[in-house]
């Protein structure tokens, strides 16, 4: 059985009994591919969004005007969503730091007399 | 540069100009109706790039060759002072038809511009530079949805065929020769348009094979001329009208 489109020029995934899991055969329909934005050489590719396309290449092209058009862009990655892998959101509990743990915070680590100090130095003129 | 020189250099800006202005307008005509959101806003777009490489044009002819405003010029001008080809005045019909159509006259442009990075005419072979990024990215685009159209089924393959020979001699109209072709290839603007059309042929060959499309002999079928001398469908008139509607309520109106 088709499911009920919200958009009757796409044919829908036809579903099974609710405990099969859910998969979109290639071509069969279009996939989310998550989109990441590079706005400068060397920086790190960040996530901006997604869009849907029916394969890698088409996905960078949509991206490209998606994402690549008002900001700055010097590069764009796209990645299946499905080929992302997340920890369980009942797995949260993990992250949770422990108050008694304010140690293990870099902020814990007393430096920046030291950095400052030796960026003084840094400036200072060469003596004569 | 004499007198001859300038007509003959107005003459093909004026002919790209349009083409890309006419076009622009008809691609922009699916904003809102595109397959999917993702590529009706590609699609739109890049309908937008073709107004801006029109304009850039007009505002060549009006700096450099003592042509009029580039607003007054797009939108007041009579059809039969239009020298766009056939191509770029056909309504957009159904999207395999608009694609392919955006597949052949993007990598028409894409030839033209490339010449054009050794004019010697100096605001030309500036523009081609700005354009090529833009152009890089519309032919992509076309390259990946032929392919993708023409690997999605027998349906769909059957109807890029049928797009792409209902197009092949209007692209091939793109074209048209023109008795300046000599006195600007002498001059060394551009190499003339039956040097653009090889080299546009040697390009979309290969895509065309890849995608399993068989590419109409260009040797057997004639090509649709008449745009560049101002012979037009009827429907760049109906276009125009359109086109110049809100332009024409007050030209002087500042925007």
């Amino acid at each position: 059985m088709s499911n009920q489109s919200y958009d009757p020029r796409v044919n829908r995934l036809k579903l099974g009994n609710a405990d099969d899991p859910i998969k979109v055969e290639e071509g069969e329909n279009w996939n989310v591919y998550e989109v990441f934005h590079q706005e400068k050489r060397g920086a790190h590719h960040e996530h901006v969004g997604c869009v849907h396309a029916p394969d890698p290449q088409l996905a960078l092209v949509f991206a490209k005007e998606q994402f690549g058009r008002r900001k700055k862009c010097v590069n764009l990655w796209v990645v299946r969503s499905a080929d992302i892998l997340a920890f369980d959101l009942e797995d949260e509990d993990m992250f949770a730091n422990n108050l008694e743990k304010t140690y293990r915070d870099a902020s814990g680590f007393k430096v920046m007399d030291k950095i400052n100090k030796f960026k003084g130095e840094a400036v200072k003129p060469p003596k004569a | 540069m004499n007198a001859a020189l300038q007509k003959a250099i107005t003459t093909l800006i004026t002919s790209m100009a349009d083409d890309a202005l006419i076009l622009g307008h008809r691609n922009s005509e699916w904003t809102g109706l595109g397959p999917i959101m993702e590529e009706d806003i590609a699609f739109s777009s890049m309908a937008q790039d073709k107004i801006g490489h029109a304009w850039a044009l007009y505002r060549i002819l009006q700096e450099h060759l003592g042509g009029e405003d580039p607003d007054q010029f797009a939108f007041i001008r009579a059809a039969k002072d239009f020298t766009c080809c056939h191509l770029a005045e056909l309504p957009i019909s159904s999207y395999d038809f608009s694609l392919m159509r955006h597949f052949l006259f993007d990598h028409a442009e894409a030839v033209r511009y490339e010449s054009l990075q050794q004019c010697s005419f100096e605001p030309l072979q500036q523009l081609s530079k700005k354009v090529k990024g833009e152009l890089k990215y519309h032919t992509l685009h076309a390259d990946a949805w032929v392919l993708q159209l023409c690997r999605g089924g027998e349906e769909s393959q059957q109807r890029m065929q049928a797009a792409l020979d209902r197009c092949f001699p209007l692209a091939a109209g793109i074209f048209e020769p023109g008795p300046q072709d000599a006195l600007l290839a002498d001059a060394g603007i551009y190499p003339g348009e039956q040097t653009l059309y090889d080299k546009w042929l040697n390009t979309i060959y290969p895509l065309l094979v890849n995608a399993s499309l068989n590419l109409p002999d260009p040797a057997a079928i004639p090509p649709q001329y008449g745009g560049r001398y101002g012979n037009h469908t009827p429907h760049l008139q109906a276009l125009l009208q359109e086109m110049g509607e809100v332009f024409r309520l007050d030209p002087t109106a500042g925007w």
